[in-house]
């Protein structure tokens, strides 16, 4: 068995676009993207929208079929045929705490759904208690279960689609911006419980956002994406306080910091124009358009990762 | 401004120490959550029907039908006659209770009731054939809402059917299946009908006497009609509406848990469609009454003796200048329950769809 | 009072939706000078689009002021018709809002918009009009503005759009510009770019801008002074050092504790515990006080008012009033 849970080679997901009658273009919303995550670990995956981040989550728990590249899941590769088996190791929890929940269910019937696909239950009373324990588990009160997704707020929301991806305790979930929907002061006790939850249960998690400050503080380690492309990973004190890459910094210091005295400070490196269409992406490196330390070389050839030591991995030319 | 004190003293000034003490303990846990409730609990449904009854116009309308119905259903019990059967006093055909106005007997009937006999009132009148009139537009009534509702269930049922698979499946075969609909959308409707009508009373013979012949072959064609070409709208906007709800978070966390698509139509876009199809139905039925009547109108409705509204109106169009109620009569009834419906459709949709709600 | 650019007094809103009033707004007064940013901070559902709203009156069909008054260089815009409203919303104060991508009409190209704005509120026409156009398009940073007039807003990304919804707000030299969450729609490194051309403009054209959002970093960056909303009412209000620093409502400094930093060590947030206010239900006393840790029996009770807490600080709290933390010699909220 290997030391990895999940194990990402050369992951690439292009969507054809029609760009004439008959002509299709591909859209290369990931591009060769490998990554490793170990039990127990968290992931972070940050990247402004469009970059392919959200896409990365959903090839690994194929609800795309990647265009190429293998996905590992404890060593076993994970195929078309085989997915099935997988549904109950990896889960997913979605950004929009609205659309994310069917209407027209109750919280029970939401819960209880993977239960009942799995058939994890041996009568009625073991089904519910089961939910119950899982509510109990994501701090929502027992006497909700009868009650419909709408009538919560969007934090509640949340909670029970986390209690959703845990019926089936799955040792991976895939967290798509699962905060950047909800209100600060609601955000914190949602990270603390994705935290609480990884100690008790010692699932891993992807950890899926754009907000730098959230996805610093719940990851072990930070993949950053451009363009479909990472550009850069390192343990997420490492990458906060050395980062390498071009982009990282721009990134970094973009962040609006809230602290009135560090942003009077701030000497902060603003980018020029915007994010490159992924159908016309540049030639080599992605983010040479909008770098300051662009040469030649980048517009010939993409940059690999490689490392910069202790396992900080960067993809740049320059640095 | 807060009150600081009950007891009537005048205002402290609002900073001062002085304030009850009391008031500044910690409040317990259960006191802060009586403060926080939960609005009640409601589901969908029982939202959308109380929505539903604060609309007047579409409680009017559902009051309406309610009676019309009752009526259809309870006046042929306790009106004497029949809708086919001519007048006759003791057994003696009655050949003066012709065109007779609404409330009034007829000699011989006026006879009989000076001779001590009960005679039930002729509400509408009589027509030309001394039939009861009203007994006669409560039949047209009747054939009318079973054409509505009969038509709307089979343009239901096959634009659920074909709309749930061309959405669901997406793709080519959606790209086919919505091609045939289009091809089927160009066909002049009036003119398929009134060829099939044509066709098929050479083609079908029934058996005189059974229901069918009863109905006719012209009735028989609108439902072939309505089956062949109606059901078009309501796929599209099935087709259309699971679309949408394919696109939501719910149905890709039901593909993550693993559930198969079987699951997945009958558990999450079903449930979520229904309240698009009841609204389109609603309001499909008054358009089935309403082509309905006019085919009968026009002579290509169903068979004689049996009335509906559309024949009955069509009917009264010779005497217009003497009898003008009898037309009246079945015109008045077919824009009520037109109006009903349309009304309580557009009720249902201010309750119930989801797009409306902020 | 007319020495403030705007002043709103006493401000309260509400809804009349089908499940009753919901009363967004329960009497927020604050006043704007010429040049200054105003930041107005809160969760959703605390009233803090609504009050902008409100002096815009561009509320939804079922929203009413129901109290207060709204004054523009002294004067009661509340009380104004709504043709004279149109000259304000236009010449006077301009917002911009959260979504560029449904803040523009799809089928008409930038410039024609842009130029609408102008020919709306100005007497500039024709090749004038287009003048002011590639003008306004270069103050808010965009390049090529002559081959952008042609364009469809949909051949713009997030940013540009924002920049040109920047342009048409300005297209009449406002002397404010209400921004209704700017930037929550655009990426981080987008974000540092708007945020950086607004700050600009206010230097170089002297505006006074109201800056609506949740985003307590963006709150940091631009605004001189801060108010904080929750559940329809003002909690505190202050400089941004003394908001930041010296927090005095619990809510504050609830909000200041769940943010994650970006420096330092990792400790575990301390996030406000319980759920969002529910608006239909507001509690009778403080509106956070189910929430709060500190809760006490008057809070449930009594709505505390705002007190000084020293000259550029008033909060709302009735544990200051217990500890007697507040500015002896002030009394009184509004003056």
């Amino acid at each position: 068995m290997s030391e990895y849970l999940l194990e990402v080679e050369h992951l690439k997901q292009y969507f054809q676009v029609r760009s004439g009658f008959f002509k299709t273009v591909p859209l290369k919303a990931v591009d060769d993207v490998s990554f490793t995550i170990k039990p127990g670990e968290t992931l972070g995956l940050v990247g402004e929208s469009g970059c392919g981040k959200t896409t990365v989550g959903r090839s690994i728990l194929r609800l795309y079929e990647p265009t190429g590249g293998t996905v590992k899941f404890e060593g076993k590769e994970i195929t078309k045929k085989n997915i099935g088996s997988f549904r109950k190791e990896m889960q997913m929890v979605f950004q929009d705490p609205y659309s994310s929940l069917n209407p027209r269910m109750t919280v029970e019937d939401i819960i209880g759904e993977p239960l009942d696909v799995h058939n994890l239950y041996a009568n009625k009373k073991e089904r519910r208690e089961k939910i119950l324990h899982l509510m109990a588990l994501v701090g929502l009160n027992a006497e909700h279960a009868t009650r419909y997704a709408h009538e919560f707020s969007g934090g509640q929301r949340q909670r029970i689609g986390i209690a959703r991806a845990l019926a089936v305790n799955p040792k991976f979930i895939v967290c798509d911006e699962p905060v950047s929907a909800l209100d600060v002061s609601i955000q914190a006790q949602v990270i603390n419980m994705f935290e609480d939850l990884r100690q008790e249960l010692g699932v891993a998690y992807l950890f899926i956002a754009h907000d730098l400050l959230v996805v610093r503080h719940i990851s072990d380690r930070i993949a950053v994406m451009y363009l479909g492309h990472v550009v850069e990973t390192a343990a997420s004190d490492e990458l906060m306080q050395h980062p390498q890459h071009p982009y990282t910094q721009s990134l970094l210091s973009a962040v609006p910091i809230p602290d009135p005295e560090t942003a009077r400070k701030k000497n902060r490196i603003i980018l020029e124009g915007d994010v490159p269409s992924p159908l016309r992406m540049p030639s080599g490196c992605p983010f040479r358009t909008r770098c300051a330390y662009a040469t030649d070389k980048c517009a010939e050839a993409c940059p690999e990762l490689t490392d910069r030591g202790g396992g900080h991995l960067c993809a740049c030319w320059n640095r | 401004m807060a009150k600081y004190n009950e007891n009537g003293t005048p205002k402290k000034n609002p900073l001062s120490l002085q304030i009850n003490l009391q008031k500044f303990e910690k409040a317990t846990d259960e006191e802060k959550r009586q403060q926080d409730v939960m609005s009640k609990s409601t589901t969908f449904f029982r939202d959308g029907m109380r929505k539903l009854f604060r609309n007047p116009l579409a409680v009017m309308s559902l009051v309406v039908l309610t009676l019309i119905i009752i009526v259809i259903i309870v006046a042929p019990m306790i009106v004497p006659y029949g809708y086919s059967d001519i007048l006759s006093v003791d057994g003696k055909r009655d050949k003066g209770a012709k065109n007779l106005a609404p409330f009034t007997y007829s000699e011989l009937e006026q006879e009989y009731i000076a001779n001590g006999g009960e005679r039930f009132p002729h509400i509408f009148g009589t027509d030309e054939q001394c039939r009861d009139y009203f007994i006669r537009v409560v039949y047209g009534t009747r054939i009318s809402l079973v054409v509505g509702l009969f038509a709307s269930m089979i343009v239901l049922l096959i634009g659920m059917l074909y709309g749930s698979i061309s959405g669901y499946l997406g793709g080519k075969v959606d790209l086919i299946m919505m091609r045939i609909v289009d091809m089927i959308y160009s066909l002049p409707d009036m003119l398929i009908i009134i060829l099939l009508s044509v066709v098929l009373n050479q083609v079908m013979s029934f058996k005189s006497g059974s229901s069918l012949a009863k109905i006719g072959t012209n009735m028989i064609s609108l439902f072939i009609v309505f089956g062949l070409l109606y059901w078009v709208g309501m796929a599209r906007l099935i087709r259309g509406q699971i679309l949408s709800i394919k696109e939501n978070d719910y149905i890709t966390a039901a593909r993550t848990i693993g559930a198969k698509p079987g699951r997945i139509i009958r558990k999450h876009i079903l449930p979520n469609c229904i309240s698009v199809i009841i609204i389109s139905t609603a309001l499909q039925i008054p358009s089935a009454i309403f082509t309905e009547s006019y085919l009968s109108f026009v002579g290509l409705g169903v068979q004689a003796p049996m009335p509906s509204l559309g024949s009955l109106a069509n009917a009264a169009r010779e005497g217009l200048q003497s009898y003008p109620y009898k037309l009246v009569f079945p015109a008045l009834t077919i824009c009520l329950i037109v109006l009903s419906f349309n009304l309580l459709g557009d009720g249902l949709r201010d309750a119930f769809d989801p797009k409306l709600k902020r | 009072m007319s020495e403030h650019l705007l002043s709103v007094q006493n401000l309260h809103t509400s809804f009349f939706t089908d499940n009753g009033e919901v009363r967004a707004v329960n009497g927020v007064s604050f006043n704007l000078d010429k040049g200054k940013a105003l930041g107005i901070v809160g969760e959703s559902g605390s009233g803090k689009s609504v009050t902008a709203y409100s002096i815009m009156s561009i509320l939804a069909d079922t929203g009413k002021i129901v109290e207060g008054a709204v004054y523009f260089n002294g004067e009661d815009i509340t009380k104004w018709s709504e043709k004279q409203m149109r000259d304000f919303r236009g010449k006077r104060c301009s917002i911009i809002f959260q979504d560029p991508m449904t803040s523009l009409n799809p089928v008409f190209t930038i410039g024609h918009q842009l130029m609408e704005a102008i020919k709306l509120h100005t007497n500039k026409r024709g090749a004038e009009a287009k003048a002011r156009a590639v003008e306004l398009l270069s103050l808010v940073g965009i390049n090529d503005p002559e081959k952008r007039l042609k364009q469809y807003p949909f051949e713009h990304s997030g940013g540009m759009r924002q920049r040109v919804m920047i342009a048409m707000a300005l297209a009449c030299e406002p002397d404010i510009l209400i921004a209704d969450e700017p930037t929550t729609a655009l990426d981080v490194t987008i974000q540092a770019q708007i945020l950086e051309l607004m700050q600009k403009l206010q230097k170089q054209l002297g505006l006074a801008i109201i800056m609506v959002t949740h985003d307590l970093g963006v709150i940091a960056e631009m605004c001189d002074e801060i108010i904080v909303m929750y559940g329809g009412r003002v909690c505190e209000r202050g400089t941004a050092d003394e908001i930041f620093y010296n927090p005095h409502h619990e809510y504050t400094k609830g909000l200041l504790r769940s943010i994650p930093t970006l420096e330092g060590a990792r400790e575990r947030l301390v996030p406000i515990l319980g759920t969002p206010i529910n608006m239909l239900n507001l509690p009778k006393g403080c509106a956070f006080c189910p929430r709060c840790d500190e809760a006490m029996k008057i809070c449930l009770e009594e709505v505390p008012e705002e007190v000084f807490i020293n000259e550029n600080h008033k909060a709302a709290c009735w544990i200051n009033i217990r500890d007697g933390k507040t500015m002896a010699g002030k009394e009184n909220g509004d003056e």
